[in-house]
């Protein structure tokens, strides 16, 4: 269970995220990861535990368990006694704090202090003790959730008492007997011994672990399985041994020794981890393996990160740049007073006061006391306030982005989360984004589409959508995205399927001929073997799965069959718990009361039910509509759900799953059991997964299995039994093809029967596998590939995953803002191609650079190639300084521009290419060798797409990128496999939907939806961004200038440290007077509406270009801040020289003036004035003169040395106060208001172009962007439209500047474009000669197929074949297996014409063509490399 | 920080919200959805003005400004202009000044204090009340030893602090073991020169000019803050077992014994000379000079002797000391400074704004209108 504040108790519900962060152990090749080392290190580092009722006394000196922590938590980081200290050293961690508090202190040094003492610790306390008192409120909340969480009860066997007991959790020790009831939260973690289900399972809910919904099954240790009714604590006496405490949650091995010597192995099924639920499970009865803070859950229990955005470390620099200044301006003070104090030599004058003792102080000895003063004076240069300000800023930038209406998705009740509360203005800057394509572009709900079963195909025609399915299918590079986007969202689910009819026929045509044979009792084998395999297809796709079934009237009820076969009408009711039929279990459930209430609460009527069950179910995500009586699926991932739910459809449904045996019902045959033997389950590196059942028709063991078609294939049996199997895989392989070119996501099932020799062979060693404790996941693996090979293919499944809405709009509006996307998949490159071109990342008009190689040298040479490609290709379309970043290329260091990309010289142009490589590939070239070529192609190709991508290679990828481009990265994903590259990216976004919470805990922004990725970046980031730029710019300008005055006094009081200025006001001044206007202008300024930056998304390359925040902009300001600390200063100087005015009544008025500049010049820059603007700045100017005015009257002799008593309203009664209070912001402005006008006409940056668009009727405003839209999107138009917007100086001498809208990036963009239509054309006419024979050659496949297949519908339309022969079909011509080739340039009729082709087997690459269009890259795994255009 | 704690709550907030709201789906329906308030301000759409910053709508705040300004400007400078003033410096550095032996002989620890006159003319009379000043330049009454360099409670009167002043007061703060008053360096270095100012007729009579001491400090200071220690009437006694300021001649007692409101703390010379300057060169009020019934000037034009007793020592530092007989208007003292800054600033925006319009003219134009398809 996790603390950390959120608790929350509704009885039995315990929920926290927040804190956690679970560790997602990759799945990686247990090949690679070498197990063997790690565990002979950790062979004695074994956990003991005995049975603590064997022993008097928990804690007595014989009791092994003794040593191991009890189960209290505290995760309070202070006690009473300690927080004072232990807060303050973590406080001074902060070098800003330690930095203040010097400060503060150098004051109480006689000879240096500037200020009264006491009031300089004013600011360093205030800060520190807000601070201390936020840490020791949370602190207290820790403290009240762990008293709560210690405090909670559980059921724990008692020694004396004989019997269970109620003990609070803290008491729990190592060793423990726990009896656990349904809907209980786990207080330990605990190896299950028994439970009173059926079939020794118990189901725990881990959404607070993981955040995924769906039950889990544990299962009893194994000895522990045979024990018929009771457990007896008593009578138990094993040891464990096991592990460490560890934290990674899905691993746990050890072992239990029984008295009898025996071993029995113990796997993560068997121990259930505290903060889990238990659910469906009346009663299990476990031992305590971990408590407390050894537990799994609170071992991943880390605090949040922090990270550190890229402005703040920007701003970091120039705090940096700061404290130079400073020590330059102290520096300059000392020798000054040194100077000073030398020209009067011994005559001491009388204002020189003598130190304290009387002594004389020499120049030098002077000059050093007074650098240090001069630091004390100077110390608001050093913003103590800018942190905490920025904090709070970033605070309501959160809430604003969190209560964003726009972000808010309806369906799913959810809306943006901001995880990591201090980068949001990094959201402004990205550059690069790198998302996932399954449940992050796509929606993650799949649907049944189409299958071949037996080399058939049958489309499903669901609401008679694909009418026009051939020309579809056909024709990838068009229109796709109409396809798979226009359907109504939210209407197709899972279960929704449409079955084919004639399929449908021949399923219930093969179920009676089985029913008549089993009736008969023929031998099923007598079968024709079509229909044998629809019906193995059927089973294969119930049966090979985890899905739990579950009735929707008893949520987290499992639906338990009893053994007689019931009509499924009445299963409903049939929903009893098999336990009560036994009448051992009563027995045992009797004595207790706990248990009778739950089953009470079991028989009440299902309506009842719900308000009794505690936990309703979180299907937060699946809003199924499920009918009455209607079972329903819990499946792992969607996939499974989606065939279980396609075989319903054809009447063969799952009714029930038991780990021994399923349940499955089928037409005319009724309810058949099969025995479930194994289960093998999926990992990412078979891509298959297998169970092992007995079939009950023919009591054959049976092999089914289902993965992925590139290893299917492989496996499966060589066809020895004549030319039609061969054909069966032959023509599956097409339609495979096809599918996976429709955009589906591919299966293949296929089968395997087992002789009794051949599985009691198998089982044998695969038993010794799964006893064996080091090295189990290789041993088991091992044991996987020795059962699946020589299958027997039985068909295959496309599933649909459809794009999710908005997708391709906001891909293209990314794009526009300046963002690369990178799509990184664990897809095929096939279906990766064409969700790509469906969500319009790569178009129509774009070539496409394919990287297939299968060695080192290969990859190596494919780089090479295209970059002479790229070079070659855009050398003399690009302008010259191109050129020379391109022959820069191979000086390795010299490719990467430094960190800041100035607008007027990218070196590197993105050219409209796309860039397909797939996972073997990426392997080779994210080697350290040829990382910067493939980074030198891949960034300056416009989209790029990695397939086939393990999720190491996606961080891998998004670390490259981000470390040699030095850009700004931001990963989405949704999966447990995008975790890392969540974790590695400057931002982490996680998309909150099917798949589990993995992704959102790790991400620092969790969205419901990839389309508000737009809203989120190209507003919210802009906004961020701009404002903190802005405040941040504003608050060094501030105290810069503030301080100046100070510096400019000191030319006047001898360098003495002297300040006019009224030590409370010096101090305050930051705090208090000017603090509340920045705040409000940095929280909501908006430089341009929402509306027109999602319109004009070029705008955000205004913040990827920091052009809010530039260094030179720092600087600039500094000197702007001294000219107005001059004005300011200055002004007050001559007003005053040589009149009778006394120094404080002189310093309130330069304070006043310098307030109301630096209130004015906060207006300049503001660009929306709501109220709140106005009445921050009022209430500031009003709290200026409150405190002044109650200051000056509250005490005539305290304040000393300034002692101001009366001056305000001596002031308030001058009118040269007035007079001065008039000019001198004007003064001290007219530079800058001036700049911003002639900066407003001259050369507006795109932003203010945004802003006078937002000025517009919205009328003409609507005109005119569509106008732009359309002309932006253009090839032709090298300058939008709104340009025009922006005058163009005359003489043209500063192009770049002014015409930075579009920037140049853009317009290189429009010009390729041009550029690249030209070519299109020319290349269209030049097409038909190509790709003649290929054609031919094709489209006699075609028609091979269609009188083989009469069910084909691609052969429909022969002229949709036609028009997309020569795109879609050449790649696959010419992608000759055998031959290493880059077939570069399209544009056959230029001169700049390359063609790279190596043959490495130079023989073999004259297959014959019919041949290959069947083949597909991934399944010959040779040097293949392919380039369409 | 306090950032960091409504964050905390805040994120806290959303996670159990979007429990609840998760738990929702299955259960009572009853809980409400985490659907954000469309208002104006969470929405971040709140009414706003929008200024657009460019030649066109910035050039009317330039003339605006320009055209008000230099109206004020000439004003000020008017008024400024009006106020008549004479200065004369008679610290004594020319070896032909009448103060050049006393200067020049002159020390802290002299007993005997040096007279010297110094003859002027004033050309033009004074009508209204002058104002008498003493200048000193290159004083740094503003250096920061200094400026701390008292202890407010002994100045206001109490007894507690008379006797055992701040340590601020260091080193001015014991003498002999008996505690200073008023302790500190600003009053140990009190600007004790006597002026007195006589008018010379035609028949050469020196008719000695009435200078008013008194209404020359802050109300404030006079009544509030500088208060003499209360308790005896004869202030000899009040400030007995203290002692005067080592550069003093005469105890603080005995700094007017001629009136007694005008004695000890409550000295307005004193009270003017501890109200320290903001820069080294500086004037205070000396003394006034009330104007007459009638129409006669208050200082006639004519012939002047001014008589000093020259007690302050400044060449040591360079410095000067200065007499100056000033008039002032409702705006204070003599200084064109501001009159001449506003006609300035005033000028430069009327300039800019002409800058603006050319600019504005040639480029800014077709913005509105003419480019905009409609």
């Amino acid at each position: 269970i996790i603390p950390r504040g959120t608790w929350r108790h509704k009885k039995t519900q315990v929920k926290s995220r927040r804190g956690l962060r679970v560790r997602f152990p990759q799945k990686c090749d247990p090949r690679l990861t070498d197990e063997h080392s790690v565990c002979k290190t950790k062979e004695n580092k074994t956990r003991t535990v005995h049975a603590n009722i064997l022993y008097d006394n928990a804690k007595g000196e014989e009791n092994p368990n003794r040593h191991y922590a009890n189960n209290k938590i505290k995760t309070t980081k202070y006690t009473l006694l300690s927080f004072l200290p232990k807060n303050l050293f973590e406080q001074f961690h902060r070098f800003a704090n330690v930095y203040f508090v010097f400060i503060a202190l150098l004051n109480f040094v006689p000879v240096v202090n500037a200020f009264q003492p006491e009031l300089a610790l004013a600011p360093v306390v205030f800060i520190l003790s807000v601070t201390a008192i936020k840490d020791l409120w949370e602190d207290y909340r820790r403290h009240r959730s762990d008293k709560e969480i210690n405090h909670m009860d559980c059921l724990v066997y008692s020694r004396v008492e004989r019997r269970y007991v109620e003990k609070y959790w803290k008491e729990v020790r190592v060793g423990d007997f726990i009896r656990l009831r349904c809907n209980e939260i786990l207080p330990a973690d605990v190896l299950l011994l028994t439970s009173s289900d059926p079939d020794r399972l118990c189901h725990i809910e881990t959404a607070t672990l993981d955040g995924e919904t769906n039950l889990k099954q544990r299962q009893v240790v194994r000895s522990f399985f045979d024990l018929d009714c009771d457990f007896d604590p008593t009578k138990y006496n094993s040891i464990i041994e096991c592990e460490k405490p560890n934290n990674d949650l899905n691993r746990f091995r050890g072992y239990i020794i029984h008295r009898s010597g025996r071993r029995d192995a113990l796997y993560k099924e068997n121990l259930l981890l505290r903060g889990c639920t238990i659910r469906n499970t009346e009663e299990a009865v476990g031992i305590v393996i971990y408590a407390g803070h050894e537990t799994k859950a609170m071992l991943n229990n880390n605090g949040p990160r922090y990270k550190r955005s890229k402005l703040e470390r920007q701003m970091n620099v120039d705090v940096f740049w700061c404290v130079i200044i400073l020590l330059v301006m102290c520096l300059f003070a000392a020798v000054g007073h040194g100077l000073w104090m030398f020209q009067y030599g011994d005559k001491r004058p009388v204002f020189d006061v003598l130190s304290p003792e009387g002594t004389d102080l020499s120049p030098i000895m002077s000059a050093i006391y007074l650098f240090l003063t001069m630091i004390i004076v100077f110390q608001v240069l050093i913003p103590i306030s800018l942190f905490v300000s920025i904090e709070i800023v970033k605070i309501c930038q959160v809430f604003f982005i969190h209560q964003d209406m726009d972000l808010y998705d309806e369906e799913t009740d959810s809306h943006l989360q901001c995880r990591a509360l201090n980068i949001t203005e990094d959201l402004g800057q990205m550059q690069y984004i790198f998302s996932d394509k399954t449940g992050t572009l796509t929606e993650n709900k799949m649907v049944f589409r189409r299958c071949t079963v037996a080399g058939v195909e049958y489309s499903h025609d669901p609401h008679g959508q694909w009418t026009s399915l051939s020309c579809h299918t056909r024709s990838p590079r068009s229109s796709r995205y109409l396809l798979l986007t226009d359907k109504p969202s939210s209407v197709l689910q899972e279960k929704d399927i449409t079955p084919d009819p004639q399929l449908l026929d021949k399923v219930n045509e093969c179920s009676s001929q089985m029913d008549f044979m089993r009736f008969h009792s023929q031998p099923m084998s007598q079968l024709p073997s079509d229909l044998s395999d629809i019906i193995d297809f059927f089973i294969a796709l119930t049966i090979c799965n985890t899905v739990v079934v579950s009735s929707p009237n008893q949520p987290r009820q499992k639906v338990k069959l009893s053994e007689g076969y019931a009509p499924p009408a009445l299963s409903s009711s049939l929903i009893t718990n098999r336990s009560s039929n036994r009448g051992c279990s009563s027995i045992l459930s009797s004595p207790s009361a706990e248990s009778t209430l739950t089953k009470l609460d079991e028989e009440k009527p299902p309506n009842l039910e719900h308000t009794f069950s505690p936990v309703p179910p979180c299907y937060s995500e699946k809003a199924w509509a499920v009918a009455e009586g209607e079972l329903r699926y819990e499946a792992e991932s969607p996939d499974e759900a989606a065939l279980v739910y396609a075989a319903r459809a054809y009447k063969c449904s799952l009714v029930g799953r038991l780990p021994d045996q399923v349940t499955v019902e089928l037409p005319h045959l009724g309810k058949l059991s099969f025995e479930l033997l194994h289960t093998l389950g999926f990992d990412s590196t078979r891509k298959r997964m297998s169970v092992v059942v007995r079939h009950p028709l023919t009591d054959q063991i049976t092999v089914y299995t289902k993965g992925a078609d590139s290893v299917i294939m492989d496996l499966i049996k060589p066809p020895n039994t004549g030319e039609n199997s061969h054909s069966i895989v032959y023509r599956t392989q097409n339609y495979l093809n096809l599918y996976a070119a429709d955009g589906l996501r591919t299966l293949c099932i296929a089968k395997k029967v087992l002789t009794k020799e051949e599985y009691a062979c198998w089982l044998q060693r695969h038993l010794e596998a799964e006893t064996a404790i080091q090295g189990r996941e290789e041993l088991l693996f091992e044991s996987a590939l020795r059962l699946e090979t020589n299958l027997h293919l039985l068909g295959a499944t496309g599933i649909e995953d459809r794009l999710q809405d908005g997708v391709p709009e906001t891909i293209a509006s990314l794009r526009k803002a300046g963002l690369q996307i990178w799509v990184l998949t664990g897809d095929k490159q096939e279906t990766a191609v064409n969700i790509a071109y469906a969500c319009k990342l790569l178009e129509p008009e774009e070539e496409i650079l394919t990287l297939n190689a299968d060695s080192q040298e290969a990859c190596a040479l494919l780089l090479e190639e295209s970059l002479h490609y790229i070079q070659a290709k855009f050398l003399c379309s690009s302008a010259d300084h191109a050129a020379k970043a391109f022959t820069a290329n191979f000086a390795p260091f010299e490719i990467y521009p430094s960190s800041s990309p100035s607008s007027s010289s990218v070196p590197f142009m993105v050219h409209r290419l796309g860039l397909v490589i797939d996972g073997r590939t990426l392997a080779y070239a994210l080697d350290k060798s040829l990382e910067d070529k493939f980074l030198a192609v891949a960034r300056s190709c416009r989209s790029v797409l990695c397939c086939r991508s393990t999720p190491l290679q996606k961080s891998m990828v998004v670390k490259l990128v981000r470390n040699k481009l030095k850009v700004m990265t931001l990963a989405i994903g949704d999966g447990a496999n995008d975790v890392s590259m969540i974790q590695v990216a400057d931002v982490g976004v996680g998309i909150s939907g099917q798949e589990g919470m993995q992704a959102v805990m790790a991400s620092d922004f969790a969205l419901p939806r990839f389309r508000y990725l737009q809203k989120l970046l190209l507003v919210h980031g802009h906004w961020c961004y701009s404002r903190l730029a802005n405040m941040i710019l504003y608050f060094f300008y501030k105290n810069a200038m503030f301080v100046a005055l100070i510096f400019w006094y000191q030319f006047y009081c001898g360098f003495s440290g002297s300040a006019m200025i009224d030590q409370w006001y010096l101090i305050f001044f930051n705090l208090m007077f000017s603090a509340f206007p920045q705040l409000i202008t940095g929280t909501l300024d908006k430089d341009v509406s929402a509306e027109t930056l999602q319109q004009l998304p070029q705008l955000y390359i205004s913040g990827q270009n920091s052009e809010e925040y530039k260094p030179y902009m720092f600087w600039m300001n500094m000197i702007d801040a001294f000219y107005q600390s001059l004005v300011c200063f200055f002004i007050p100087y001559f007003a005053y020289a040589d009149s009778d005015v006394d120094l404080f009544t002189w310093g309130t008025p330069i304070t006043t003036l310098a307030l109301f500049t630096i209130l004015l010049h906060l207006g300049i820059e503001t660009k929306t004035w709501t109220w709140m603007n106005w009445l921050s700045i009022s209430f500031s100017i009003a709290l200026f003169f409150t405190v002044a005015l109650c200051y000056n009257a509250s005490c005539p002799t305290c304040y000393s040395p300034s002692n101001p008593y009366w001056t305000m309203q001596r002031l308030l009664q001058d009118p040269l106060f007035y007079f001065l209070c008039v000019i001198t912001p004007v003064t001290a402005l007219l530079p800058r208001y001036f700049y911003r006008a002639c900066q407003g006409t001259l050369f507006p940056s795109p932003v203010q172009v945004g802003r006078q668009l937002d000025k517009l009727p919205a009328e003409t405003r609507r005109n005119i962007l569509s106008l732009s839209r359309v002309k932006v999107g253009s090839p032709l138009s090298t300058k939008p439209p709104f340009l025009s917007l922006a005058k163009p100086l005359p003489k043209g001498s500063n192009k770049t500047e002014k015409g930075s809208f579009p920037s140049p990036k853009a317009s290189q963009g429009s010009i390729l474009q041009t550029h690249d239509t030209r070519k299109c054309h020319k290349r269209s006419q030049s097409e038909p000669l190509g790709p003649k024979h290929s054609e031919k050659s094709l489209s006699d496949l075609y028609t091979l197929m269609s009188t083989e297949g009469d069910t084909l519908p691609y052969t429909k339309d022969s002229q949709c074949l036609d028009k997309t022969l020569d795109v879609s079909v050449s790649s696959w011509i010419t992608s000759t297996p055998q031959t290493d080739s880059v077939e570069l340039p399209p544009d056959r009729g230029s001169s700049q014409c390359v063609r790279y082709t190596r043959n490495s087997e130079e023989g073999l690459g004259s297959e014959p063509s019919v041949h290959q269009p069947g083949r597909r890259t991934e399944q010959r795994p040779e040097p293949a490399s392919l380039t369409t255009s | 920080m306090i950032a960091a704690m409504m964050a905390s709550s805040y994120n806290a907030k959303e996670e159990d919200g979007h429990h609840s709201g998760s738990s929702s789906h299955g259960g009572a329906g009853a809980v409400k959805s985490k659907k954000p308030d469309n208002t104006a301000f969470k929405q971040q759409r709140l009414p706003a003005w929008q200024p657009i910053l460019t030649a066109g709508t910035v050039l009317p705040a330039f003339f605006v400004i320009g055209l008000i300004f230099i109206p004020i400007g000439i004003g000020l400078y008017v008024t400024s202009n009006n106020i008549k003033e004479f200065e004369v410096d008679y610290t004594g550095v020319d070896i032909n000044s009448p103060c050049y032996s006393c200067a020049k002989n002159f020390s802290w620890n002299s007993t005997q204090s040096c007279v010297c006159s110094v003859n002027f003319t004033l050309e033009q009379p004074f009508e209204s009340n002058v104002f008498m000043y003493y200048g000193l330049s290159n004083f740094y009454q503003n250096h920061r030893r200094y400026v701390k360099s008292r202890d407010d409670s002994q100045l206001n009167g109490d007894l507690s602090a008379l006797m055992n002043p701040s340590k601020e007061c260091e080193p001015y703060r014991t003498n002999d073991g008996l505690p200073i008053a008023p302790c500190g360096a600003i009053a140990n270095s009190l600007f004790n020169d006597t002026l007195d100012l006589y008018y010379v007729d035609s028949n050469s009579t020196k008719t000695p000019i009435p200078l008013a001491k008194k209404g020359i400090a802050w109300w404030t200071d006079k009544h509030v803050k500088f208060r003499n220690p209360s308790g005896n009437t004869n202030l000899t006694v009040t400030f007995q077992g203290t002692t005067k300021p080592v550069n003093w001649r005469k105890p603080v007692y005995e700094l007017d014994p001629s009136e007694a409101d005008n004695n000890g703390f409550i000295n307005e010379d004193f009270i003017v000379w501890m109200r320290t300057a903001a820069l080294p060169t500086f004037r205070k009020l000396y003394r006034i000079i009330q104007k007459k019934s009638g129409t006669t000037p208050t200082l006639p034009s004519g012939r002047y002797i001014l008589d000093i007793t020259y007690n302050y020592p400044v060449l040591s530092f360079d410095g000067r000391k200065r007499m100056i007989l000033s008039t002032i208007s409702w705006m204070g003292g003599k200084n064109p400074f501001l009159g001449i800054a506003y006609i300035t600033v005033g000028s430069i925006c009327f300039f800019l704004g002409v800058v603006l319009l050319i600019i504005h003219h040639k480029y800014d134009t077709r913005n509105n209108s003419a480019d905009i398809p409609n």
